[in-house]
């Protein structure tokens, strides 16, 4: 569904992204690891044209994607959430979700039911209680939730999520691996970045390992986890 | 309701208020137009844009040019639809930038289309400015609210559409709006040519109170500089924040300008100064947080 | 095009140029490290080419010694402005107060008093206003201000802000000069007589503005890399937070970079007082001038910055010989250009 060749960005003269291929096939749940600084939000930004790069080539679903806007690939069926999470703070919450109803979708969505497919996400993601507060007034994880609510509503096909658990506590990561298991039975593929490994080795179909914005290990979990040079990787840090 | 009564009493106001009032309220009008154009694109994108005076000149120049050629309300459309044309191409150009180049872009606006108009000037047309035609104070009057009204209702019922949904979320957080589907870079441009319109509007219809325009008279700094303090200091979270504040300095105006002729301009320069530091929601911020404060006073003491 | 004509524009390029230098060179230093983009950078210009005449004019001081009388007082304030006031938008802090704005209203006041026992001079009154304000301000902090404690401001707005406060302090200055001194031009002879440089004539004291715009922009150069101070900036300007964590005290290092950016803008109006007139709106112009240069050479590049000042020059030099109403235009083509193609600059990174 969503294949990379040869993807690199770099800043100055740092490389963040080096030569990377990488491919997500539909219905999977593919995790992105590696240690800080390897270069894993920045593939999410060039996936996503947050970022540009004249180096590489990404394609979603056989069409190339390296050149458009964000909010082309959005309508193309991508969406993500972001490392800092970046609701509409002064927003109430249902209106978060119900701005990604009425903007992410190629069609025209009428206003009643594009309000009615946004209680239903807050209600998925388990917020309907808090629906009409500003974003700014929630709880780290309530807002996460907000920003996951808001990205399905652009009805995707594939789902990114960065560091979806970072900053949650043990009763909220497992809360979220939960959703995320509900939304892969929605049908919707997800691209997962973590640095939480409980959950990317319970959930994950396929791993991918970026170290210093190379490729260096790509397999299951388990073949992961017994990885020699992934071991020393996060050992050494 | 309360706006229907006001605006039967402005709209017969020349009836019975003579002299001098209908041309003070005319540069009220006026300055209210520049304030709620400016913050209508500036407030929610976030991108300040200083190029307020240009625009307004650029309808100066269109009234100049067309108004011995056609009728009032044709050539002020006119005005706003060159100046729209400008902040198209300037936006389309600049908006996909940093904020930062966008305000430097903006400001210098101010100095170059005065500069390639004297070029013109002195190449083409072997003059330097040009004789407006005069209409009566009262017309005037009548086209400046009818622009203001025309932009009050536009702006009104821009902000609870689609469109001021999209304007809203860019001011939020312009990359999850883009995110979301919302074409950033389109609904800022548009945005901006619409702003432009009024403000080229509002200066076609001053220009007939002028009689006679040169580049540098037609493009005044003062007009970039001043619709902003209006704004900020009256609060840019509503809409009748920069009416009230370009009302409050409107007046100001008129009053210092007598007395202290080289005074005012500076004392404005304090109160924005100040302004920006205490009081970053404007006065109708300072005023809702009394308000908050007077009621939560109220409660306590349940 | 013969070689007179060559050189005469070449020349005269490069010597413009050299005020353009440093005025860039100042603005970088401003937004590059303590990212302020300062729409009054050139009321600082004005200042230092009053300062000149004033000075001149009154007590016959010679215009190369006012560079050493005159820098350091705009360095001064400069410095005092942004610890106090640029300081308190970027880090949201409740005020310290407005030592500026109290410092101008003081001297303007002392400025009026004087003039009515006649020794106006706006010299002195900077001079007396400034420790009066410092004191007024401590006062005003402790007992007026702490009720004025406002909200946070977003990160994100502060450039914003930063450019709309500036914009404040450039009416509030350059109003404060048309008071003092009106919007007539001025001027003063200094050094006038013509040299002959392989057929093109140039005064003598567009020579000297040229050699010790050059020797200042060394100067500074050598500062940022060899002393410690200068390196300090330098790393304040690549990572203020790692600097930080290296034991640089950021906040004074911004505050002297804003102060040297106002230095530099008064060096440089002293220089061009020498060969131009002045007026007490000539900032303006030389602001967005400034900025024009700093987007040609790079953004946080300072050597960008002075080179770029006077490719500028030579390009103005080259539109104006052909049509000189357009020079201003053809800034903004190449700064649109710049800003479209490569928006990091020449030497940016």
């Amino acid at each position: 569904m969503l294949e990379g060749e040869g993807v690199s960005k770099n800043f100055g003269g740092l490389a963040a992204v080096s030569n990377v291929d990488f491919h997500v096939d539909e219905g999977e749940i593919v995790g992105l690891i590696g240690p800080n600084g390897a270069g894993k939000t920045t593939l999410f930004n060039l996936i996503s044209a947050a970022l540009t790069t004249k180096q590489g080539v990404i394609k979603f679903k056989g069409e190339e994607i390296t050149g458009l806007s964000p909010n082309q690939i959005c309508k193309m069926g991508v969406a993500r959430t972001f490392q800092a999470v970046k609701v509409f703070p002064n927003m109430p919450a249902i209106t978060n979700v119900y701005i990604g109803a009425m903007f992410g979708t190629p069609s025209r969505v009428p206003s009643a039911e594009a309000a009615r497919e946004s209680e239903e996400l807050l209600e998925f993601v388990g917020l309907s209680a808090a629906k009409a507060a500003p974003a700014s007034d929630l709880t780290l994880a309530n807002q996460k939730r907000v920003e996951v609510a808001r990205a399905l509503a652009t009805k995707p096909e594939l789902l990114m999520l960065d560091e979806l658990m970072a900053g949650l506590n043990t009763t909220e990561i497992t809360e979220a691996m939960e959703m995320v298991a509900r939304i892969r039975d929605k049908g919707i593929t997800i691209f997962m970045i973590e640095h939480v490994m409980k959950a990317i080795m319970g959930v994950c179909d396929r791993i991918m390992v970026l170290h210093h914005g190379v490729k260096i290990a790509e397999g299951t979990p388990q073949e992961i986890a017994n990885n020699k040079t992934v071991v020393e990787v996060y050992l050494g840090e | 309701m309360i706006s229907g009564i006001i605006l039967v009493l402005l709209v017969t106001l020349p009836l019975y208020a003579r002299g001098y009032t209908p041309i003070l309220l005319t540069s009220i009008y006026m300055y209210i137009i520049l304030s709620v154009s400016w913050a209508m694109f500036s407030g929610p994108t976030g991108y300040m844009s200083l190029a307020t005076a240009a625009f307004f000149g650029v309808g100066i120049y269109t009234a100049a040019f067309l108004g011995n050629l056609v009728p009032l309300p044709i050539f002020m459309i006119a005005g706003g639809f060159f100046s729209a044309i400008v902040a198209l191409l300037v936006g389309a150009l600049t908006l996909r930038l940093r904020g930062i180049y966008f305000a430097i872009f903006t400001f210098g606006l101010v100095m170059l289309i005065p500069n390639l108009l004297i070029f013109w000037e002195l190449h083409f047309t072997g003059t330097r400015g040009r004789f407006v035609v005069i209409y009566d104070y009262n017309t005037i009057y009548y086209a400046m609210l009818a622009i203001f009204v025309v932009m009050m209702v536009t702006v009104y019922f821009l902000r609870r559409s689609k469109w001021g949904l999209a304007l809203q979320s860019i001011g939020e957080n312009e990359e999850a709006a883009a995110h979301v589907g919302i074409n950033t870079t389109m609904v800022k441009v548009l945005n901006y040519g619409l702003s432009a319109f009024f403000i080229g509007a509002a200066g076609a219809a001053i220009a007939t109170r002028w009689t006679y325009v040169d580049p540098y008279i037609a493009f005044d700094a003062e007009i970039s500089f001043l619709p902003v303090l209006m704004a900020i200091f009256g609060g840019m979270g509503q809409l009748y924040g920069p009416v009230i504040g370009a009302i409050i300095f409107t007046y100001l105006q008129e009053v210092l300008i007598t007395r202290f002729s080289e005074l005012y301009m500076l004392i404005f320069g304090i109160i924005l100064v100040v302004a920006i530091l205490y009081m970053p929601n404007g006065l109708i911020g300072v005023i809702q947080k009394l308000w908050a404060r007077g009621f939560r006073r109220q409660h306590a003491d349940a | 095009m013969d070689l007179v004509t060559v050189l005469d524009i070449v020349i005269g390029g490069l010597l413009i140029g050299g005020i353009y230098a440093l005025i860039a060179m100042g603005l970088s230093l401003q937004y590059g490290v303590a990212r302020v983009l300062n729409i009054s950078h050139g009321e600082f210009i004005m200042l230092g080419a009053f300062a000149t005449w004033v000075l001149f004019i009154t007590f016959d001081i010679n215009p190369l010694i006012s560079l050493v009388i005159v820098g350091p007082v705009i360095f001064l304030i400069g410095f005092l402005l942004h610890k106090t006031f640029f300081r308190h938008i970027s880090t949201s802090k409740p005020v310290i107060g407005e030592i500026t704005i109290i410092g101008v209203l003081v001297s303007w006041a002392i400025y009026e008093l004087l003039k009515v026992t006649n020794v106006g001079n706006p010299i002195i009154a900077i001079y007396v206003g400034i420790p009066i304000a410092v004191v007024l301000d401590f006062f005003f902090h402790k007992t007026l201000f702490k009720r004025f404690r406002i909200s946070t401001v977003p990160q994100a707005a502060f450039e914003g802000n930063s450019l709309l406060a500036t914009f404040g302090f450039l009416y509030i200055i350059q109003n404060i000069a048309i008071i003092v001194w009106s919007s007539s031009s001025k001027g003063y002879s200094f050094l006038a007589s013509p040299v002959d440089l392989g057929g093109a004539i140039f005064a003598t004291n567009r020579l000297v503005t040229l050699g010790f715009a050059v020797v200042i922009g060394l100067a500074f150069y050598i500062f940022l890399t060899r002393t410690r101070t200068g390196k300090a900036i330098r790393a304040a300007a690549q990572d203020p937070s790692a600097a930080e964590l290296m034991g640089v005290n950021i906040n004074n290092v911004l505050a002297l970079c804003f102060g040297f950016g106002a230095l530099l803008a008064g060096l440089a109006g002293v220089l061009y007082s020498m060969c131009f007139s002045i007026q007490a709106t000539m900032g303006l112009g030389f602001t967005v001038i400034a900025i024009i240069v700093v987007v040609l050479g790079g953004l946080g590049s300072i050597p960008g910055s002075f080179l770029g000042g006077f490719i500028l020059g030579i390009i103005g030099q080259i539109v104006t010989y052909f049509e000189p109403s357009l020079s201003l235009a053809a800034y903004y083509l190449l700064f649109i250009i710049m800003l479209l193609v490569r928006p990091t600059g020449i030497f940016g990174k």
